[in-house]
């Protein structure tokens, strides 16, 4: 690879710290679950880079398993939001307690 | 410099500002549009790496399936930016101080190792990193080597599927 690997994990790094910034600070689930979404995808690119820099080709082996997981979730979560939308009426994570009490 | 390197640039710039934008946009839909533009920035990335099968999956699964799936419940739900709260409380604090606390950490690690190269059995040529990301070499390995474990994400794959179905059916709500 013309740059550097300390790049890619760089860039890696910087993503999921914004990612988990999303996760902590927003209030909109359906944010959170693409911050979430964000967060995997800056691992997946620390993975290519090590594997695309080793040429060994089992890093990219799990980060094609890791978007199908990836898929899973988004559909999961989104089922899981519909749900809790048509009893509550809103997405704001503030307002779901539902074992509060 | 080279041109590699102003593309990576170019693409990690792009990459970082979208991934802020998702941030702190107000309305969910532009937050969505923001991280379709972070992903296809990162695809670029991997085409630049020549991981070429890992780059073209990525715009079909990520940036197509998955953020169509993502604009349509937010559309469905009909969804505006949420209010602002009245009063911030400890919650928004703590978090802030946890992400910068991770963000420290990670930048602390990445400059103490800056430099010290990680030793390939060989020097990797650009031959041998096209051959690497190619759909040729990653369908081989994950036919033979890797066959029980693509079946496994074939199940995980429906299940997700059935309880995504059963999940938004009206009756479960």
């Amino acid at each position: 690879m013309e740059v550097a690997l300390d790049w890619y994990l760089a860039l890696s790094a910087v993503m999921f710290t914004i990612g988990v910034f999303g996760v902590l600070l927003k209030r909109n689930a359906i944010v959170i679950l693409m911050c979430v979404e964000l967060m995997l995808n800056s691992a997946n690119v620390a993975l290519v880079g090590f594997s695309q820099s080793l040429a060994d080709p089992t890093g990219q082996i799990l980060v094609f398993f890791s978007i199908a997981v990836a898929a899973a979730e988004a559909a999961i979560g989104l089922a899981i939001v519909i749900a809790i939308f048509r009893k509550k009426r809103t997405v704001n994570i503030n307002d779901i307690h539902l074992f509060k009490h | 410099m080279a041109l590699a390197s102003v593309t990576f640039f170019a693409l990690a710039l792009i990459a970082i500002a979208s991934a802020v934008g998702v941030l702190i946009a107000r309305s969910p839909i532009y937050s969505a549009l923001s991280l379709v533009l972070n992903l296809l920035s990162v695809a670029g990335l991997y085409l630049t790496m020549n991981a070429s099968f890992i780059g073209v999956i990525q715009i079909l699964v990520y940036a197509g399936a998955i953020m169509v799936l993502v604009l349509f419940v937010i559309m469905l739900l009909n969804l505006d930016a949420l209010p602002s709260p009245r009063s911030i409380g400890w919650g928004p604090i703590l978090g802030f101080v946890l992400g910068t606390g991770l963000l420290a950490q990670l930048l602390y690690v990445m400059l103490t190792t800056f430099g010290i190269s990680l030793e390939a059995a060989e020097p990797v040529t650009t031959a041998m990193a096209v051959e690497n990301g190619s759909a040729n070499m990653l369908g081989q390995i994950l036919f033979t080597e890797y066959a029980l474990h693509l079946q496994v994400a074939a199940i995980l794959l429906l299940a997700a599927t059935v309880g995504a179905v059963m999940l938004a059916q009206r009756r479960f709500a």
